[in-house]
């Protein structure tokens, strides 16, 4: 999704969130990754001020200090970035992929079913429902190397092994990874 | 209290291209890499490169698996090589043209343009003459679209010399700053 994203043309606006709407996107965070409960005023303190930043394509990102934590692309469910990730790597969910298919995921190709449950990919064990947002690893390697949303269950993925398993939102060396925020 | 999640070892990543270390070798430039590894954080240089670590990331793969792993590495170090050359040559061969306009008879502005091919960020510099110059300073849209930045005053030689100053910190001393006159303004009688 951020193949192409430049600050300068892509970014529209950026204004403070209100504590109200700040507290509200927490609560709606742990929703989403319960893992994060504990750590949740780590990344987001109390007094801490979270921007919003506007872009092209009805696309937010929310940043604190200079650092971009997550996006939300129209009323999708919230993307964490890489960063964020590398940081807390056990409050998201995580996949593991071939390491055949690293090169062409860090090039924003999506993820096949066979990707995930040839012989170096692991999937996890309890199935985890299309829609959800996760962390994508690769074998051999310690930290993520993107973050998509399944397209199919886990279960399904095993099962049909056939098809886009994941869809990648953004990766290494992308727009978003490369973006210098003011 | 429970884990914050943090793994043992910080998150480093690569100075030259910014990935987490072990991804290095997808990022074009991994002999620069490995020596920024190798200087920066050796104890990691030898987890990922020493010999047996080495080993063990390619046993999995067969032989002519591995030979072509190799080539493919190979290859894109050498595009990305080939890619550096040529900005570099791009940024060598073009230049900053500082132009004269006449604006009224007494009154001119210089008009500064091809700044950004060096990295450097026009609105910040428009601002650094505008403080430096007393005088107003702006960055536009020339006839080509690229960006200009547009000085109020007769400041030209003042302006050539901050601008060499500038590329030269910068490294990129071979740059020429050449200074032009535009009088585009003719009233023709009759």
């Amino acid at each position: 999704m951020f193949k192409k994203f430049s600050a300068k043309d892509d970014i529209h606006s950026r204004t403070n969130v209100k504590s109200s709407v700040q507290r509200g996107l927490k609560l709606k965070l742990i929703e989403q990754f319960p893992k994060l409960e504990n750590v949740i005023d780590e990344i987001i303190p109390k007094k801490g001020q979270l921007v919003v930043i506007k872009c092209t394509d009805k696309l937010s990102l929310y940043a604190m200090d200079n650092e971009v934590l997550f996006y939300q692309h129209f009323d999708d469910p919230f993307v964490p970035s890489l960063k964020l990730i590398h940081k807390f790597a056990d409050c998201f969910p995580s996949v593991t992929v071939d390491r055949g298919a690293i090169k062409f995921i860090l090039s924003g190709a999506n993820i096949m079913c066979p990707g995930l449950t040839s012989k170096g990919a692991a999937l996890p064990d309890e199935n985890l429902p299309a829609g959800t947002v996760v962390a994508i690893l690769a074998e051999g390697k310690e930290t993520a190397l993107a973050v998509g949303k399944l397209i199919m269950d886990t279960d399904e993925i095993k099962k049909v092994n056939k098809g886009i398993g994941i869809e990648v939102g953004t990766h290494l060396g992308d727009g978003l990874w490369s973006l210098e925020v003011e | 209290m429970a884990e914050d999640g943090r793994s043992a070892l910080p998150i480093i990543y690569c100075g030259v291209c910014t990935f987490p270390p072990e991804y290095c070798e997808f990022g074009g430039t991994l002999q620069k890499c490995k020596t920024w590894l190798n200087v920066e954080h050796p104890d990691l240089y030898d987890k990922l490169y020493s010999e047996d670590a080495l080993a063990k990331a390619t046993e999995g793969l067969s032989l002519e698996k591995q030979e072509k792993v190799e080539r493919e590495i190979q290859k894109l170090q050498a595009k990305e090589a080939n890619r550096a050359e040529k900005e570099l040559k791009k940024k060598l061969s073009s230049k900053v043209v500082v132009k004269r306009v006449e604006r009224s008879k007494r009154k001119h502005v210089i008009a500064v343009s091809g700044v950004e091919v060096f990295g450097i960020d026009p609105k910040k510099l428009a601002k650094t003459f505008a403080s430096k110059f007393a005088t107003g300073a702006s960055v536009t849209k020339n006839l080509e679209g690229k960006d200009e930045i547009v000085i109020q005053g007769d400041v030209g030689d003042e302006v050539e010399e901050y601008v060499s100053d500038l590329l030269e910190e910068k490294g990129l001393d071979g740059v020429k700053v050449e200074r032009t006159e535009d009088k585009p303004k003719k009233k023709s009688q009759g």
